[in-house]
């Protein structure tokens, strides 16, 4: 080894230590554990793929799996929409005041989803929330926020108003990276506005819609934070296998299932890379 | 944009086109639309509804938020009284959270950030046997979400004694892939090897050149990665959930998740008004810091569009 290649070692190896103690590690030691179950009588006995076979014909784990995959559907579609249309709108140049819009809905994404859903969880309150008082004021009853049939799309809601601004400024960073001469040329030509985005904008920003889907999928499939939180507001709506990592944390923590929520955790985190990875490949294929 | 040339044409890959920043100036100016204005103004009250909401509520007594109207002022001006019991509720313990998020945040982002930059530079100026591999295994890391690996990792750290320390917080967030990415980006572009080959003439070891020479060439990919770091560890919340028991170490935003859940339990403290004006207390310091520090995130992100 020359020195050259030493001192390489030497500036990556402290990052490559601790990733491989908090990255490689867990998913080793949760591959180990998910091959074994432990029984109040009998203890510890390897079981193969036992585990694994029990995940998929798990209803509880499926009906997790349902509810983030409709989420995924319906959110992510709604919030990349809306990022795309300001992100868009603040492009064009034409809005008054336009880098405090900017900053404005980017700010969002510097709370924490605790607060975050902490917030939206009281405003939805019937008694005292925001929909309490608009049904006050109007004599009305609205349908309560925090009902089993709505929690979900409340959540929804949570969601997209952290991540929004967020996927604007990755979708507007890539529209400031093309070429305005572009621009010209199209005005030239005659093009109008809708024509310079459908013709020019939306293609280049391709790359940048993929990388912000594949992050939303990552989000959609792994959604703890806010689910869980919102149950100290709505402890009826949030069942314990709310979504996967939820079920993955309550065996853990309630139910003591160790080595089953080992494995609930790993087959979601495979799920979540090889859908993320599909749809990566799908939507950049024809790009070229 | 308000990003200098230099920061912008660090944050971009190379072989992409490059704008320069004064074409954009030059270019014919669209006239300004109210109606395109006011349109968008719908998207900017949606996001500051509950920020204006959450201000207004740490104003008021815990009768009046019940009692009045969410986004007007009532009532008593109760501000300071809150923040007064906010801090000495439960002998003080929310000056502790602040303080355990303060540790967390310094050790495990201003590590992670500088575990980034070494490796990050590492990787982008010295060509060493096994790069490749190294490079393919943080990009397969960006990959894996943070969450999935929180309950292995628990499992783990419950084996080796680690949950219920700092340690159990801080040294999962020493790792970022993605700003290791980032670095390795600002690296190659914004350090030449011309400065680096001269200070081998004179003499200086690696580590030298690049604390006393690459460091400040990197400042602002430093303070990107850096602001990052410090949101992920400020606003964690699945991780400490699960690795702390003692609420002596929990951070600001468990110890709010808690506050709030007293209403749940039988014979809890129902203690709504201090959830409002503990939250309010959490948020100030980020925001303050992402909009002092704006055009470091924004030129951060834009390096972030480009990556593929």
């Amino acid at each position: 080894m020359t020195r050259r290649s030493w001192i390489g070692w030497q500036f990556t190896g402290p990052f490559l230590a601790v990733f491989g103690l908090v990255f490689l590690a867990p998913i080793a030691y949760a591959a180990y554990l998910s091959v074994f179950r432990t029984r109040l009588v009998g203890g510890t006995s390897f079981v193969g793929f036992e585990n694994y076979t029990k995940v998929f014909g798990d209803p509880q784990f499926w009906e997790a799996l349902t509810r983030v995959s409709l989420f995924l559907l319906v959110q992510v579609p709604i919030m990349l929409g809306l990022a795309l249309l300001v992100a868009l709108a603040i492009d064009s140049g034409r809005l008054y005041g336009a880098g405090f819009f900017r900053v404005a809905i980017f700010l969002p994404y510097a709370v924490p989803a605790v607060v975050a859903a902490l917030m939206w969880g009281f405003l939805y309150g019937t008694r005292f929330g925001l929909v309490g008082n608009i049904n006050e004021l109007f004599g009305i009853t609205l349908p309560d926020p925090l009902s089993p049939d709505l929690i979900l799309a409340s959540i929804g809601n949570i969601v997209t108003w952290e991540f929004v601004g967020y996927n604007m400024l990755i979708l507007y960073s890539g529209l400031r990276v093309v070429d305005t001469a572009l621009y010209e040329a199209a005005a030239i030509d005659g093009a109008g506005q809708f024509r310079i985005i459908r013709a020019i904008k939306l293609p280049a920003l391709r790359g940048p819609l993929v990388v912000a889907t594949v992050f939303s999928i990552i989000g959609s499939f792994q959604l703890f934070n806010e689910p869980q939180i919102l149950d100290t507001l709505a402890p009826n709506s949030i069942t314990t296998y709310f979504t996967p990592n939820i079920y993955a944390y309550q065996l853990s923590f309630a139910g003591q299932q160790v080595n089953y929520s080992a494995t609930v955790a790993l087959v979601m985190g495979l799920a979540t890379m090889v859908v993320a990875y599909l749809f990566q490949g799908r939507a950049l294929k024809g790009a070229a | 944009m308000s990003t200098t040339p230099t920061v912008r044409a660090a944050a971009q890959s190379p072989g992409r086109s490059r704008k320069p920043v004064t074409v954009r100036a030059s270019v014919s100016r669209p006239r300004r639309s109210v109606t395109l204005t006011i349109v968008t103004g719908l998207m900017l009250a949606y996001t500051l509804l509950p920020l204006i909401w959450l201000l207004i509520s740490s104003t008021k007594t815990q009768s009046d938020l019940l009692g009045t109207f969410g986004l007007w002022f009532s009532g008593d001006f109760a501000l300071f009284d809150n923040i007064g019991r906010a801090f000495t509720y439960q002998d003080g313990i929310f000056g502790r959270w602040l303080l355990n998020t303060v540790l967390y945040v310094l050790v495990g982002a201003g590590g992670a950030t500088l575990l980034a930059a070494l490796a990050g530079y590492g990787l982008a100026k010295f060509d060493f046997l096994g790069r490749r591999a190294v490079f393919a295994l943080i990009l397969g890391g960006i990959a894996v979400p943070p969450t999935a690996l929180a309950v292995p990792t628990f499992l783990m750290f419950a084996k080796m004694g680690l949950t219920d320390t700092p340690w159990a917080i801080i040294i999962p967030s020493l790792v970022s892939p993605f700003g290791l990415y980032l670095m390795w980006t600002y690296s190659s572009e914004a350090v030449p090897n011309e400065i680096l080959e001269s200070a081998r003439v004179d003499g200086a070891g690696e580590f030298r050149s690049f604390f006393k020479l690459s460091l400040p060439l990197l400042a602002p990919g430093l303070v990107t990665v850096l602001l990052f770091n410090i949101v992920a560890t400020w606003n964690n919340f699945f991780l400490p959930l699960i690795m702390l028991k003692d609420a002596d170490l929990y951070p600001l935003t468990l110890g709010l998740y808690q506050w709030s859940r007293q209403a749940t339990t039988v014979g809890g403290d129902v203690v709504y008004d201090l959830v409002i004006t503990g939250s309010l207390l959490t948020i100030v310091p980020l925001t303050v810091a992402f909009l002092l520090l704006q055009r470091y995130w924004q030129s951060g992100l834009a390096a972030g569009s480009v990556k593929q």
